[in-house]
């Protein structure tokens, strides 16, 4: 059973704490990313799993058993990095048979198990290669075969596609999942990049400041979101945040965001928000996704507006409009025959079931 | 999500092994490292450091049967000796003068050569560079004797006795100084950036301004290496001097102090440890204040090959 | 880069110049004309001397005849010439050798420390090489004193005999390979330590992950990764400790009996002291073939760094 526990986790640099209390169920076999910008204490995390950082308070533990003390040769876990950390002197197979060399393991299961490995990440062809000889994906094959061979407890990555271009980084992101459809090990993943966790996760851990915001599959992050940082952080282009009042007008709730706009409040909402009806700071969470074009048919919860569009972005499949709402810039995505064009104003269909309205001087989402 | 309570840290064993806090670990660690360093430090010390008492003793105590790790009675006399006996001096005059005029011909030849070699190609730039490096590796101890002879030519056919002149070493040391100074300023000109030239020549610069505004400016650091390291050889220099000067007006300091305080059987150690910490004194107080170069200067020869 | 600015002068001027001034104003000429003193100095000062040296050892004690390889013969009819060579072979390896080893060693502990420490313990240590070779070892010839030696004095209270560090033959070799390490090392610590520096830290994480303890990356990251620079390093020292003069001449001048002699102080005395030039130069020739070799593993090793990772 390879579970990893975390429980009141604390890193600190002489004055400044890093990581400051995180508790974490991680459980066997699931594949869980911590993800959020940079500086947020994810990375640090990893490596304190890893035992390449000494915890400064709280404990971790791998498969039951507290390994706060334990350096990181004999945790059982293997690690893929950014940097991949290849040993240039030693060709592909040498690299990958290094850890079972040092275990003293016999040399026909080293050649079975590295062969193995190879053949899941299609780089048998490679293994009498010098890492300097290897691509930039090639290398990351390579650093993942190192990890699989060894087959341990739990597989760490740290940030491992953020060196490689766009097109490549989604490709292997495809073969990290598919690996871990073949060789089901827990693994822990880091990233900065909110589209690697959402494809990649069973559960995503966001984390900012050293703080867990929020912990759970990347569907209950995209619908509920917690709190602003999280609704901020998931989806691209990013939720869009308007400030607004929640006003009562003959027994129903609207949210007004300027003097010409308001948005109806779905009614099974009404109950939730009513206990904050004229307070100050609130946002109107909404995202892009749900600002479209309009459509013949329209559904109960949504609402048909006018505004001029300031830029246009054409995707290909959609297009991006912004428009400012009281100086708020707004983004929402139309369908690229909708005719949306620079400097003119256009019908707009929010739909507000997927609203979500948030108080500002908490961040917490109500 | 609920699990098992964790276990406190200190009982728990993994596969029957007790660990100890890796923190610990590191301090021991740190703690041997330190414990080896000053070990070390006392070998690499001792002799400059006994330099130091010695000459800070008078002759009866150096020949009595006291400890000779300590001064009982310490005295300046030795330094002053020294410092007011023509001899000394005019051996620490020469070396000034001899190693100051040589850094001078050698930063002069050295730096407009690199220059040249790292930054133009030319016929035979190549041969040239890779010439240099071999010139260093011509010990100055093969050199010598040739050098002895053609000095004694030099003399027979144009009468200019260059064999016993302090100015006659200005001619040798570059020979020994000039090969590393430009392989170091080599290494460090090709690693600054040509578009910094070009910059300048598009901002209206002759390329003799681009050297001495722009080029020198940023090459400073591998000048100042290169200065250094050629002063401490040529002040260090001993077999040159020893073969091509004898008169006592003429010596260098480690010449000097090898040869003229050392009478016959009788040694002056009070003296020569004085007169040797003196001599070594410059390249160490330069070394004190520009170690960073000094150390630049050292790892640029081997790895900026 | 030169070359603009020339071509603009020539045009800027009109072209009524002589083809030396054009041949003046090019870029390649300049440059050769820079590096003129430099070949000049090389060629007068280090070329031909060389190969004036082997014109030189072939003639005899008189210089006014030629005799071929007969100083050679000589020389190798000589044991003292015998001995000179397993002398100069001897201190240059074995130096050499544990040079390269304190240095590691020094080097690794230095980097272990935290780095605001570390350029202090960096400047302490390197103090033998800064040091002048000769002054430096007037202090050891004082520190082995026959009679009046201070380490003598320490084994005293140990009750331990005292040692005729320059007296006999076994230890005066033993004090020259000694003093000879106590300069060399330092210069082998800050090769090192560069080296260390720039082993990537994530490789030993890397290594420790996949369960090395500190031997083992030593021996599979760190060693391996500093190969070039051992080699390069251990080399350049190897035609430097071979070519020594100054160590063995203040310390024992070659005695007792011609037992520390090397080629370099060896043909000092032939060649200068006993005036006998043609065979001096033939010493000193001898080391040319050691040299060579070492010369050409260098430039191997050098231009092979390029080309690594």
């Amino acid at each position: 059973m390879a579970q990893v526990t975390l429980r009141k986790v604390v890193k600190m640099y002489d004055e400044v704490q890093a990581v400051r209390g995180i508790d974490l169920d991680i459980t066997d076999k699931e594949f869980i990313v911590l993800v959020g910008p940079s500086g947020c204490g994810k990375s640090t995390t990893l490596r304190m799993i890893a035992g390449l950082e000494e915890i400064s308070g709280g404990d971790i533990a791998i498969g039951g058993d507290v390994v706060n003390d334990v350096p990181p040769k004999d945790r059982d876990i293997a690690m893929v990095f950014q940097n991949y950390a290849l040993y240039p002197h030693m060709n592909v197979y040498e690299n990958m048979s290094f850890g079972l060399k040092l275990k003293r393991t016999p040399k026909d299961e080293i050649d079975r198990r590295v062969k193995q490995a190879a053949q899941i990440l299609d780089i048998t062809e490679l293994l009498d290669r010098k890492p300097k000889q290897l691509s930039g994906g090639q290398r990351q094959r390579v650093a993942m075969g190192r990890a699989i061979v060894r087959d341990p407890k739990v597989f760490l990555f740290d940030e491992p596609l953020s060196n490689l271009d766009a097109k490549l980084r989604v490709q292997m992101r495809t073969e990290i999942k598919k690996v871990h459809q073949k060789v089901r090990t827990t693994t822990v993943y880091v990233t900065h990049d909110q589209v690697e966790a959402m494809t990649l996760a069973d559960r995503v851990v966001v984390m900012n400041a050293g703080l867990i915001e929020q912990v759970g599959s990347p569907n209950d992050l995209y619908h509920s979101p917690a709190t602003k940082f999280v609704a901020g952080f998931i989806g691209s282009p990013a939720m869009n945040f308007i400030p607004c009042h929640l006003e009562q007008a003959a027994g129903a709730l609207r949210v007004r965001v300027s003097d010409t706009l308001s948005f109806p409040v779905p009614a099974d909402r009404t109950s939730r928000y009513t206990a904050h009806a004229g307070k100050a700071n609130l946002i109107l969470g909404l995202r892009p996704e749900h600002i479209a074009e309009t459509r013949p048919h329209i559904e109960p919860n949504q609402h048909d507006f006018t505004i001029p569009i300031d830029v246009v972005e054409p995707m290909g499949m959609e297009t991006l409009v912004y428009f400012t709402i009281e100086g708020t810039e707004v983004c929402g995505r139309v369908n690229p025959n909708a005719g949306a064009a620079a400097e003119k104003p256009m019908k707009l269909r929010a739909d507000l079931s997927n609203m979500h309205l948030i108080d500002d001087s908490t961040g917490k989402v109500l | 999500m609920a699990n098992a309570t964790i276990a406190s840290p200190t009982a728990t064993t993994i596969s029957g092994r007790r660990y100890g806090s890796m923190s610990r670990d590191r301090k021991w660690a740190l703690r041997w490292s330190y414990f080896f360093l000053v070990l070390f430090a006392i070998f690499f010390l001792t002799p400059p450091i006994y330099m130091f008492i010695t000459s800070l003793k008078t002759s009866a105590e150096i020949s009595a049967e006291s400890n000779p790790w300590w001064v009982y009675s310490p005295t300046l006399a030795n330094y002053i000796e020294l410092l007011t006996q023509n001899q000394y001096l005019t051996f620490f005059r020469n070396s000034a003068i001899v190693a100051v005029l040589t850094v001078l011909i050698t930063m002069a030849i050295s730096v407009i050569a690199a220059f040249a070699l790292a930054r133009m190609k030319f016929w035979g730039s190549a041969t040239l560079a890779t010439g240099v490096f071999l010139t260093y590796l011509i010990p100055e101890t093969l050199l010598f004797i040739p050098l002895f002879k053609m000095f004694a030519w030099v003399n027979e056919t144009f009468g200019i006795q260059l064999m016993n002149h302090w100015w006659t070493l200005i001619i040798l040391y570059p020979t020994l100084t000039v090969p590393f100074c430009t392989w170091i300023m080599i290494g460090y000109f090709a690693s600054i950036p040509k578009e910094l030239d070009e910059a300048a020549l598009i901002d209206g610069a002759t390329w003799t301004q681009t050297l001495t505004k722009i080029f020198i400016p940023v090459a400073l650091p591998g000048i100042i290496a290169a200065t250094i390291f050629c002063f401490t050889v040529a002040w260090a220099q001993f077999l040159y001097p020893l073969a091509f000067t004898t008169s006592t007006t003429e010596l260098v300091l480690p010449v000097g102090i090898v040869t003229t305080l050392i009478k016959g059987d009788v040694f002056n150690w009070g003296q020569i440890m004085t007169g040797a910490l003196l001599g070594a004194a410059p390249p160490l107080i330069i070394y004190a204040f520009l170690m960073d170069y000094y150390i630049a200067g050292l790892t640029a020869g081997a790895t900026k090959g | 880069m030169a070359d603009i600015a020339a071509r603009g002068a020539v045009t800027a001027t009109g072209d009524s110049r002589s083809s030396l001034h054009k041949l003046m104003q090019r870029k390649s000429t300049i440059a050769f004309l820079m590096a003129l003193p430099l070949m000049l100095l090389i060629l007068l000062l280090v070329a031909y001397p060389a190969g004036y040296a082997v014109y030189l050892a072939m003639l005899n004690k008189g210089m006014t005849k030629f005799v071929g390889l007969g100083n050679f013969d000589f020389l190798f009819g000589r044991e003292t010439f015998w001995m000179v060579v397993y002398q100069s072979c001897l201190f240059a390896i074995t130096a050499v050798i544990f040079k390269a080893i304190i240095g590691f060693v020094v080097a690794h502990f230095v980097h272990n420390i935290p780095s605001k420490g570390q350029r202090k313990w960096r400047g302490m240590l390197l103090v033998p090489w800064v040091i002048p070779p000769a002054m430096s070892t007037l202090a050891w010839l004082w520190l082995f004193d026959p009679s009046y030696s201070a380490f003598n004095w320490i084994l005293a209270g140990f009750g331990i005999d005292r040692i005729p560090w320059t007296g006999e033959t076994g230890w005066a070799r033993f004090s020259v390979i000694l003093v000879n390490v106590w300069i060399g090392a330092p210069f082998f610590m800050i090769m090192y330590l560069a080296a260390l520096k720039s082993v990537p830290e994530q490789l030993y994480e890397a290594a420790s992950i996949d369960g090395a303890t500190w031997w083992q990356r030593i021996w599979y990251v760190t060693l391996p990764m500093m190969r070039n620079i051992i080699a390069i390093t251990a080399l350049f020292s190897l035609i430097v400790t071979f070519a020594n003069f100054d160590i063995v001449r203040v310390l024992t001048k070659g005695d007792p009996l011609n037992t520390t002699h090397v080629f370099a102080t060896w043909a000092f005395r032939v060649g200068i002291e006993s005036g006998d030039i043609p065979l001096g130069a033939s010493v000193s020739l001898f080391m040319v073939p050691i040299l060579a070799v070492a010369a050409t593993f260098i430039l191997r090793d050098i231009t092979k760094r390029g080309s690594e990772v």
